[in-house]
């Protein structure tokens, strides 16, 4: 595993660079490559869940990155810019300004292949074949966690729906769950409702609850395994080979 | 998803049971414990709102129903039992 660093370069900030985490497999007696992008398997760039089920989701994509590395295929994490490790800020982010950052980190790790999980489909790059994982529509997971916040002020005894929180939002941008999402965030996520682009990999081919139910994170190495395996096996054996003209693999600062 | 699990007989009782497994991570034997007194939220710490509207969410998709603000209040969460009637009062429309 290697954490290293993209150039997600954010124009409103003076942030530059962007973390990812890496996951190379090591060939049977050779060195492993010194850059992500001169891996000569298939490098497949991962693209985390949004907001809280990112945080659920977490230690089950990580594991099935590691469970896609011992079987040959290395994987790429970033981080979206303002979540994680960012040193961006999030209310500035937008469903567009993510599309072009995930385009800069699939070009800057020479991804082959694209996963998306949940409401990432909508990032997904245009042309990069892959996977959605449980695709989930972003205007959904917008109204669940409007719901949220509904709940939350009504048990503090105030009162409030969602539609209207929904149009304040969209005016001045609103703090959900932890998150503080601009107004441009609120209307992107709001009018998104995209039909898939690529093959889906449904919760029920993993043959287990989605872990992005839980109410408190949970792991299941299993699931992670099943995942693996699946994309093993429908990974089309073509245009995996790398024309390498990225940079080594720099380790973070 | 959107449509009940094959290996339920599909009545409303045992779906969201099934259904609060999953987003408690509870085992079968936990959940047929479960009664139509057995308290949710304010009894169980895991379910704070977020999780509430995770389980809102879910009960939607699976009986495919929609469930307005102006439904969810303290009584319907407050046992499994009115949960349980909320959903079947729901279904039959």
């Amino acid at each position: 595993m290697i954490l290293t660093t993209w150039p997600g370069a954010c124009p409103t900030t003076a942030a530059t660079s962007e973390m990812a985490l890496a996951f190379v497999p090591t060939p049977a007696g050779g060195a492993a490559p010194d850059s992500f992008a001169c891996h000569p398997g298939p490098r497949l760039l991962v693209l985390p869940a949004l907001f809280d089920e990112a945080n659920r989701l977490r230690r089950f994509t990580v594991a099935t990155m590691r469970q896609l590395a011992a079987i040959g295929i290395a994987s790429v994490l970033p981080d979206l810019p303002g979540c994680g490790e960012s040193l961006a800020p999030l209310e500035t982010q937008h469903i567009a300004s993510w599309r072009e950052a995930v385009a800069a980190a699939a070009a800057h790790f020479n991804a082959s292949h694209v996963l998306t999980i949940r409401a990432s489909a909508c990032l997904a790059p245009p042309g990069l074949p892959g996977w959605h994982y449980a695709p989930h529509a972003p205007s959904s997971q917008l109204r669940q966690l409007l719901r949220a916040h509904t709940l939350a002020a009504r048990e503090a005894g105030q009162s409030g729906s969602s539609e209207s929180l929904l149009a304040r939002g969209r005016m001045r941008g609103l703090d959900l769950a932890g998150y503080a999402l601009g107004a441009q965030m609120i209307t992107q996520l709001h009018a998104e409702s995209p039909p898939p682009t690529l093959p889906v990999i449904t919760q029920h081919a993993l043959a287990a609850p989605g872990l992005w139910l839980r109410a408190e994170p949970g792991e299941d190495a299993a699931q992670a395994a099943r995942l693996a395996t699946l994309i093993a096996h429908t990974l089309p054996q073509s245009a995996t080979t790398a024309t390498c003209v990225a940079q080594p693999l720099r380790l973070a600062q | 998803m959107g449509s009940m699990p094959d290996d339920t007989p599909g009545d409303t009782g045992t779906v969201l049971r099934a259904i609060l497994g999953d987003v408690l991570g509870l085992g079968a034997d936990q959940l047929a414990a479960f009664t139509d007194d057995t308290g949710l939220f304010g009894h169980l710490p895991e379910l704070d709102s977020m999780a509430v509207a995770g389980l809102l969410t879910e009960i939607e998709d699976r009986f495919d129903i929609v469930i307005d603000d102006d439904d969810v209040d303290g009584e319907l969460l407050e046992s499994f039992g009115a949960l349980r009637a909320f959903i079947a009062a729901k279904l039959a429309g």
